[in-house]
């Protein structure tokens, strides 16, 4: 039998709040498995019907952009003003656009 | 050669707290990945893990009086009210794993005695109006500190704080619900409030730390916006807030100094005993072994539980890949 890790996973759990909106991070906990992992977050972040829906996922299976790199990462669309509607002049009189 | 690229890294990191001081300065939040430096980490790892430590072992007082609660509806909202202390607790050693502190270490240093949590709950809860005790002034300090920290600089702190402010403010008035309940039936149950009083007005002062004067942290917390208000301010906010609560219920706050300064707009307040604060931080409080042993012992006799959850979960795992 192999060696049991003894420590259990690190989950990252998303709920979905009510229908008609995507789910969000909510935080973290620990679980042997992801049927654990799902009810532990019902316990711990929807005590006050916060959530009709959550998803969780091992913590290590998240990949991030790195935030030192968040200049060069992000800059590109900063100086992409004509990608905004309000650098288009339009006649007066025509209202709403 | 060498001594310039000590001179580099140096000149690096000084611009980095720069910038970092920078973003804090301009009310930016930190998050788990960004660039901090580490004695900020080190802080905040201390100030969560031991916040985190105070939520759980505050359960253990209360627990006292659960199967002893006098009615169904105070029953109900007790066990309500620790199972969010367990919750909360969650959070906040959820925070702490996000700069990288390990689960179990945190809590080994609790169980080591090498990290503390607040000093009030190494009182004894003797009689049901302690609970009343417990959720007005130990919940109402709490809150105090909780709402002044959902704007502290590191976010996963910050939103646990709104999260854990949302859910104590039920724990405040379930406690002066009690409070004034009794005050207000036979003259022993008033004694019985009164006496509660007596015993957790000055440890819940107590609760905001030493003054600002023997604060030494506090300078540098506040200039990284850990905390945004300093002790003494705290405490006086609170006292502020609990004096009419105590004359609506009819009760007296053990206080013979407590008088309304209209000239400061707050009240006086007497000497804090803090050779007794001490003392109690130093292990010496009446229940500190017994909540210790209490958390050791919730560890060593829970532990096939997890051992079992993780064998089961792994053997689960290799079915999955042999089907």
């Amino acid at each position: 039998m192999s060696e049991i890790k003894k420590e259990w996973p690190l989950w990252e759990v998303f709920i979905r709040s009510k229908q008609g909106l995507s789910h969000k991070h909510v935080g973290s906990l620990r679980a042997a498995d992801a049927k654990m992992a799902i009810e532990n977050a019902r316990d711990v972040y929807t005590r006050r019907s916060e959530g009709i829906s959550i998803w969780v996922t091992e913590s290590v299976n998240v990949h991030a952009s790195n935030p030192t790199e968040q200049g060069p990462m992000f800059e590109p669309s900063d100086d992409k003003v004509y990608r905004h509607p309000t650098f288009y002049e339009v006649p007066e009189g025509v209202g709403h656009m | 050669m060498f001594n310039f690229v000590a001179m580099q890294v140096e000149n690096d990191v000084k611009q980095m707290e720069e910038q970092f001081q920078a973003k804090i300065d301009a009310d930016i939040r930190i998050e788990p990945r960004d660039w901090m430096p580490e004695k900020y980490r080190k802080t905040l790892i201390r100030q969560m893990s031991q916040h985190a430590h105070s939520e759980v072992v505050g359960m253990l007082p209360e627990a006292n009086w659960i199967t002893r609660a006098p009615s169904l509806r105070r029953k109900v909202a007790l066990l309500a009210k620790v199972q969010d202390e367990a919750g909360h607790g969650l959070y906040l050693y959820s925070a702490c794993e996000t700069l990288g502190a390990d689960r179990e270490e945190t809590i080994d240093d609790l169980h080591s005695g090498k990290a503390k949590y607040s000093s009030i709950f190494n009182y004894p809860t003797i009689t049901w109006a302690d609970i009343g005790a417990i959720g007005w002034l130990v919940d109402g300090a709490a809150i105090v500190n909780q709402v002044a920290l959902q704007k502290t600089s590191y976010g996963p702190y910050a939103r646990a704080m709104v999260k854990i402010c949302k859910e104590e403010s039920f724990h405040q008035r379930q406690g002066y619900e009690i409070i004034t309940v009794l005050a207000n039936g036979t003259p022993a149950q008033k004694a019985m409030a009164q006496d509660a009083l007596n015993r957790w007005w000055w440890p819940s002062l107590m609760m905001f730390g030493p003054t600002d004067a023997d604060s030494p942290n506090t300078q540098q917390s506040m200039a990284w916006r850990i905390k945004r208000h300093t002790n003494d301010d705290l405490r006086q906010m609170f006292i502020d807030a609990t004096v009419k609560q105590a004359e609506v219920a009819g009760l007296t706050i053990p206080d013979k100094d407590l008088k309304w300064n209209e000239e400061r707009g707050h009240y006086d307040f007497g000497e804090i005993d803090w050779e007794e604060f001490y003392n109690v931080i130093k292990g010496n409080g009446p229940c500190n072994k017994q909540r210790i042993e209490a958390r050791k012992k919730a560890k060593e006799e829970g532990m096939w539980v997890r051992e079992a959850a993780m064998a089961y979960a792994e053997k689960q795992k290799t079915k999955t890949k042999a089907a």
